[in-house]
């Protein structure tokens, strides 16, 4: 790997979100991340680089993919591993969040990634504890290594991102996979669309730089890349869309609506997917298209260039 | 090819700003040509002529305001009775509330409704679907499939949505597929029970009433969450000065919101309630002789865009109760000519003008190609005569029912034929 000496990958001990990071480190960690996906396809999949740190991957929502991969990228890397999950953790007797923090810090990890239903929750933790902190995603504000592990996938299809139409499709008002992306992909010179019903998206969306569409078929006309979100299942009901068949019909990603992207256009999903509700069965399991499980790949080696990279800060 | 050939008519066409002797072409149920030169001197060479012996033919009438029976309480008022009373009244479209039962808030019952007017109907009927599902003021229905089942607009009809945060949602949603969503402007806890307008007379009568500014202040909710969410909508029906002077406002700064009133409210005030006279129990109430005129005020302005019947059947079982148990509502499809053509011999409005509240406004509102004396539009027409003289008779009306607050009232002027697609529907010359 690169020498201790080279300038830091990231500028800072914590990896909170998109926000605050340069282009020079996007590229940085995505280069760094290629070697780990060389090392993840080989047969011994193990380093000792951080043997003997603590990681803890503290998660007050559940999660399968991000607490997995972290967990993998941490045990490939050498550190021990503790998960800690809402349901069993004290938060549930009632304790703040500061009184966790504290008590976590006790124990002296090395790294702590944390998932929290609130917005600005890691944050606040990378204030009152004495290690890093890495934003496995809080509230709808900032997911960061999605949206990096989304960059490393586009990069090694497209080369770069100058000038990459990218539509980000669904319900971008509450989702943070769409805020860390739209801020990434800006940022390296991509154009963004956001495309969703006047209900599921921000107020001012307009304002972020991007160009917004309230209907598929021009929102997807000439897109290079097709970002699907997650409907979440209390917002169908209703209060957003009236139903998981109007969304599917107007929203949701089928072969009709993707004719409209650019020939070759690929797409993306953070998942968990629900089928024939953002998207067809027949787009998701098509190879040709679907980007999908790269996704989950990348998201492993990603994480595992993060962890290097504030374990070299740690030093 | 079918053609039907009108001359020596008074051509008044809104839209375009023609009032003119002239006469006008009929070919396969569209406009084919229209003029004052047409048919001036021979006499056409066409099957059928109508001589129309000076009296004004005019685009059919849209009425964006009626309430059937169909589906669920056809003894009441059928599509096919309804269009029987609208075509004698010169309406040859109704846009038809979806306050049914079931509720028209599913795309299969959007399709049944065209269907069975289709089947049954004399005039056009364009349905609105609910706006929330069942009428309920919870969830939204499903806008984008409502749109393209045929729906052209979407209410809770005489129902206004109580939850600000579910009509914010519902008018963000329908932007997105540029929905027309009607309201309607009554704070259902204000009104809850009533049957008159607050004031010196209902006090007198003893009667439940309610304040009118319930009506006001719906209003400005409802015109601030369209600013909110740039959604397009329009008030099915208001009554009072107050309501009046907010949408003006709002019209001045440019905001998207279109209005209509009753025909009942520009003629009648609370008083005509006199002795309890069920007939004359509507929602909203009767109000006050101020309110009465600022609503005449208002359409010759043009703030109030559209005149509706809000046509409400009722049978005799709901109607024949004590005032505050009796059901609300007025039939109006005949009347609503009449009522509106009043404002002209008052000297209120042009005929013109009132007639644009009738055609030219509706279609642009609801986007109908109807509405207009334009070639290739529908020839949906109505042949009227502005001056004539005549009574209401409850009794004669064309529809089932028959609880008409007019009944026994003098107007001048009314339709004396209408043609729907260029098919005569109605001929009382």
């Amino acid at each position: 790997m690169t020498s201790p000496d080279a300038a830091p990958i990231l500028p800072s001990k914590h990896l909170l979100g998109i926000e605050g990071l340069s282009p020079a480190n996007i590229v940085a960690l995505l280069d760094l991340a290629e070697t780990y996906v060389v090392q993840g396809r080989a047969t011994d999949k193990k380093t000792a680089l951080l043997r003997g740190r603590t990681l803890i991957n503290l998660f007050f929502e559940s999660s399968t993919r991000t607490q997995s991969s972290f967990e993998l990228a941490g045990k490939r890397l050498g550190a021990d591993v503790m998960n800690m999950s809402v349901k069993t953790s004290s938060v549930s007797k009632g304790e703040t969040l500061i009184d966790t923090a504290s008590t976590l810090n006790a124990m002296r990890p090395d790294i702590l990634v944390v998932r929290h239903q609130d917005a600005g929750a890691a944050e606040l933790l990378s204030r009152k504890l004495d290690c890093s902190v890495i934003n496995a995603g809080d509230g709808a504000h900032e997911h960061p290594t999605q949206a990096l592990l989304d960059a490393l996938t586009i990069r090694r299809h497209r080369g770069s991102f100058e000038g990459l139409v990218v539509a980000i499709c669904g319900d971008v008002l509450h989702s943070r996979v769409a805020r860390s992306n739209l801020r990434l992909l800006s940022m390296m010179g991509a154009r963004v669309r956001l495309v969703a019903p006047r209900t599921l998206l921000p107020c001012d969306a307009e304002r972020f730089g991007v160009e917004v569409y309230t209907d598929m078929a021009s929102g997807l006309a000439g897109a290079d890349i097709v970002m699907m979100l997650r409907l979440q299942l209390e917002r169908m009901a209703g209060a957003f869309v009236p139903s998981t068949r109007e969304y599917f019909r107007f929203y949701g990603l089928d072969r009709e609506k993707l004719n409209r992207a650019k020939p070759g256009a690929l797409v993306m999903h953070p998942g968990p997917m629900n089928r024939g509700v953002e998207i067809a069965s027949d787009i998701a399991d098509d190879v040709q298209v679907s980007l999908i499980a790269e996704q989950v790949e990348m998201g492993v080696a990603l994480r595992m260039a993060i962890l290097d990279a504030l374990a070299r800060g740690m030093a | 090819m079918k053609r039907i050939a009108f001359r020596n008519a008074r051509l008044i066409d809104p839209a375009s700003g023609l009032d003119v002797k002239g006469g006008l072409l009929v070919e396969n149920g569209r406009i084919a040509d229209v003029g004052p030169r047409l048919f001036n001197d021979a006499e056409p060479s066409d099957p059928e002529v109508i001589d129309c012996r000076g009296l004004v033919l005019a685009p059919g009438l849209i009425d964006c305001r009626v309430f059937t029976g169909e589906p669920g309480a056809e003894h009441r008022e059928s599509l096919e009775s309804a269009s029987n009373a609208a075509a004698v009244g010169g309406v040859t479209s109704m846009i038809v509330m979806p306050n049914t039962d079931p509720v028209i808030d599913e795309p299969s019952l959007v399709d049944f409704l065209l269907r069975r007017a289709q089947a049954t109907a004399k005039v056009r009927v364009l349905p609105c679907a609910a706006l929330t599902k069942g009428l309920a003021g919870e969830t939204m229905t499903e806008i984008g499939l409502l749109k393209e089942a045929g729906a052209v607009a979407f209410t809770d009809g005489d129902r206004s949505i109580a939850n600000a945060r579910v009509l914010r949602r519902a008018l963000a949603y329908a932007a997105t597929f540029d929905a027309l969503v009607i309201s309607h402007a009554e704070d259902p806890e204000l009104v809850k029970g009533a049957s008159a307008t607050e004031g010196e007379f209902a006090t007198r009568l003893g009667l439940p009433a309610s304040p009118a500014i319930a009506e006001a202040m719906m209003v400005e909710r409802d015109i601030r969450l369209v600013e909110l969410t740039g959604a397009r909508l329009h008030f099915g029906q208001i009554s009072t000065r107050a309501s009046l002077e907010i949408i003006a406002a709002a019209k001045a700064r440019g905001v998207n919101v279109t209005c209509g009133v009753a025909a009942h409210h520009l003629s009648l005030n609370e008083l005509d309630v006199g002795a309890y006279y069920t007939f004359r129990k509507v929602r909203p109430p009767l109000r006050s002789e101020a309110d009465r005129e600022a609503m005449v005020e208002g359409v010759a302005s043009g703030v109030i865009d559209v005149i509706v019947s809000s046509h409400e059947p009722q049978g005799a079982d709901t109607k024949r109760q004590p005032f505050a148990a009796a059901a609300a509502g007025t039939v109006g499809l005949e009347t609503l000519l009449p009522v509106a053509l009043s404002l002209v011999h008052n000297g209120q409005a042009s005929l013109p003008h009132i007639l644009k509240t009738l055609t030219e406004a509706p279609a642009r509102i609801f986007g109908l190609p109807a509405g207009r004396l334009a070639k290739g539009a529908p020839a949906d027409l109505v042949l009227l005569d502005e001056g004539e003289p005549f009574v209401v008779d409850a009794e004669k009306l064309h529809s089932r029912a028959r609880n008409t607050a007019f009944d026994g009232r003098k107007f001048q002027g009314r339709a004396r034929a209408t043609f729907v697609g260029g098919v005569k529907v109605f001929d009382a010359r």
